[in-house]
């Protein structure tokens, strides 16, 4: 945090987001171009999935690390968005049939909730409106009365348990414990589970990766995410400064349970089944350590967190399936003692200074700044200079 | 001249403690009124009461003739209130100009803050303000890095960034150096030109210092007197309050 000018403020920014858009390229070109060409198609299918975990972390750490709202029951949402395009899925049959697991419960007539779905676009914008309204809903109910804070976090909880209930009793509606399988259906008259329609799935997910982190980055920039952090930071200021913090908390949060429906679905069908078990309490959970482990309130952080648990979890439960469990736990606990900014926190307030003192670059000073670097002076400065 | 504040019959009751009992206390618009009391005087909560955090249990709030009863907060403060809590409240990791900017925002709905940007007549206001609050050189610094001092005079720009008619303050000088104070206190005298204040304080030499006009003594949740500070200081019943009962 050096003092800077205007004008030297102005081209750091314009540095960094020549350096963002690089990154972003860059990544692109790996993620959709060289991937899918050398590591093997289940291998990639595994990828995919685990850059739909992402998107949902990217909508976690927005209310999670912008502006402080710890949701557990984000799974709801992302189950939303991954049952609506399996229902569509699960439609692709002929003329007058109705999906099979309905004769074993004795179900004749397609239920009313179904019918939307034969809709292509229909099921498309109900991918992520259903979960938004959904997460707007209860946002509304608990924000405007005032919620927050570990009241918030069980609350979420508690409706996560209640959509796992529902969902697991309802047979005769979606199938209950069973689930829908998405592999063995048909899209555009193609088999899902086929190569070149996995591939698609793949390389959408990518798309959608980056539209949302640039969504995510547009949202948090600006007036509005100096809001978001300003609501984190001091509710009540926000208040008395003419602001009503409800109807901000209730907008991010649906746009954080619209993220998680595209991620559902997009999980969903890289996956090949889902079921109620995607609302389990450890899963929702798990989404909450992946932002923490990439570090809270830094996009890229959810990112690089969800990849790293996700894989760390792959390789490890492949070569030692008995202690992936402990190595998670033991993960959370270093990340909360050790890292509580998470691993982007850490490169970006230690690991990055020491590199820049090891090339013999000036630290930047964290602290109040000293005489040599005292703003009048430099300000000074600047007008003698500038005369 | 027209009155900024009414306040009738208040009373205000936790639990059946009365915070404040039974109070009357109206203001004119352009006053600076100095609020002081002891420990437990009602002075917060008569605070709390006029930006709506409390609701009154009887009694009412007028603002410029309008009953203020059951507004949210924050139409309150767009209503033209301002509040400066005791300690200093600004967003610590956000700048000095981005905590300025944040208030200024002229339109302050969801989707207009999303999609706006600052206009010039904002930009030029926060200049101004970075000016008055004699923190221009330090506007790019998180105001995490500010001292106390610096971040009390940053609040008080917030406020004003408002433009609101009736400023509250809560013991702007409480933990400043002598100096700090001093600058806080001709800060809220230059700002008394255009605003009505009300300012609750404990530190005498700082009340005398800003006290023109009317000092308000509270005392149990109940106004004591009203006056000059002169007047007040010699009135028995305050000298009582403050000092224990004379001795016969």
């Amino acid at each position: 945090m050096i003092n800077e000018t205007g004008v030297q403020i102005k081209r750091r920014k314009q540095r960094n987001r020549i350096i963002e858009l690089a990154i972003i390229f860059a990544s692109i070109i790996v993620l959709a171009i060289i991937l899918p060409s050398v590591i093997p198609a289940f291998r990639l299918r595994l990828v995919g999935r685990f850059l739909s975990l992402a998107i949902v972390a990217l909508g976690l750490d927005l209310i999670w690390g912008y502006t402080g709202l710890l949701s557990l029951g984000h799974g709801v949402f992302f189950a939303l968005g991954g049952y609506a395009l399996a229902m569509h899925l699960n439609l692709q049959l002929p003329e007058g049939e109705i999906p099979s697991f309905f004769t074993l419960y004795g179900v004749k007539e397609l239920p009313w909730v179904w019918q939307p779905f034969y809709s292509f676009p229909v099921t498309v914008l109900a991918i992520f409106i259903i979960p938004g309204i959904m997460a707007g809903l209860l946002g509304y109910l608990v924000f405007r009365n005032r919620i927050k804070g570990v009241y918030f976090s069980i609350l979420t909880q508690a409706a996560l348990l209640v959509f796992y209930n529902f969902f697991n009793g309802q047979q005769e509606i979606i199938n209950g414990t069973n689930g829908l399988k998405t592999d063995t259906e048909q899209i555009f008259g193609l088999l899902v589970s086929s190569p070149s329609v996995q591939r698609t799935f793949y390389i959408l997910t990518v798309v959608l990766l980056i539209l949302i982190y640039l969504l995510c980055r547009w949202l948090t920039s600006g007036r509005f995410g100096r809001l978001l952090k300003a609501i984190r930071d001091d509710e009540t200021r926000v208040r008395f400064s003419g602001y009503d913090p409800t109807g901000y908390k209730v907008f991010v949060f649906a746009i954080s349970g619209a993220i998680a429906g595209v991620a559902g679905a997009l999980y969903t069908v890289q996956t090949g089944i889902i079921n109620p078990s995607i609302m389990q309490v450890a899963f929702s959970i798990e989404m909450v350590i992946w932002v923490a482990v990439g570090g809270r309130g830094t996009l890229i952080g959810a990112i690089i967190g969800t990849l790293l648990v996700r894989l760390a979890q792959t390789f490890l439960s492949e070569s030692f399936p008995e202690i992936w469990l402990f190595f998670q736990g033991a993960l959370f606990l270093i990340v909360v003692t050790v890292l509580p900014d998470g691993i982007v926190g850490w490169w970006r307030d230690y690991a990055w200074l020491k590199l820049r003192s090891l090339f013999g670059r000036k630290p930047s000073l964290a602290t109040y700044p000293s005489l040599a670097e005292d703003p009048e002076v430099d300000q000074e400065r600047d007008r003698l200079s500038s005369k | 001249m027209s009155k900024i504040l009414e306040i009738e019959n208040l009373t205000v009751s936790f639990d059946g403690f009365k915070a404040l009992n039974n109070l009357n206390f109206s203001m004119d618009s352009g006053e600076l009124r100095v609020i002081i009391g002891p420990n437990g005087a009602g002075k917060t909560t008569f605070l709390d009461v006029i930006t709506g955090k409390v609701q009154p249990t009887t009694g009412r709030v007028l603002f410029n003739g309008k009953n203020l009863k059951n507004i949210p907060e924050y139409k309150i403060a767009r209503l033209g209130i301002g509040r400066k809590f005791q300690t200093p409240r600004v967003y610590l990791n956000l700048t000095v100009r981005e905590n300025l900017d944040l208030v200024c925002n002229q339109n302050k709905n969801v989707f207009s803050t999303l999609f706006g940007r600052a206009n010039t007549t904002e930009q030029r206001t926060v200049a101004g303000l970075l000016e008055t609050i004699g923190l221009d050189a330090k506007a790019n610094l998180l105001a995490n890095l500010l001292s106390h001092g610096e971040k009390q005079r940053l609040e008080i720009g917030m406020l004003v960034a408002q433009s609101p008619d009736l400023l509250l303050v809560d013991e702007p000088a409480a933990g400043l150096t002598d100096e700090e104070t001093e600058n806080v206190g001709a800060l809220l005298l230059s700002l008394a030109e255009s605003h009505s204040i009300i300012a609750i304080e404990h530190d005498m030499e700082f009340v005398r210092q800003i006290a023109n006009d009317q000092v308000t003594v509270l005392h149990q949740g109940s106004l004591l007197c009203e006056g000059t500070m002169s007047e007040v200081q010699q009135d028995p019943r305050v000298i009582e309050v403050y000092l224990g009962e004379a001795p016969e």
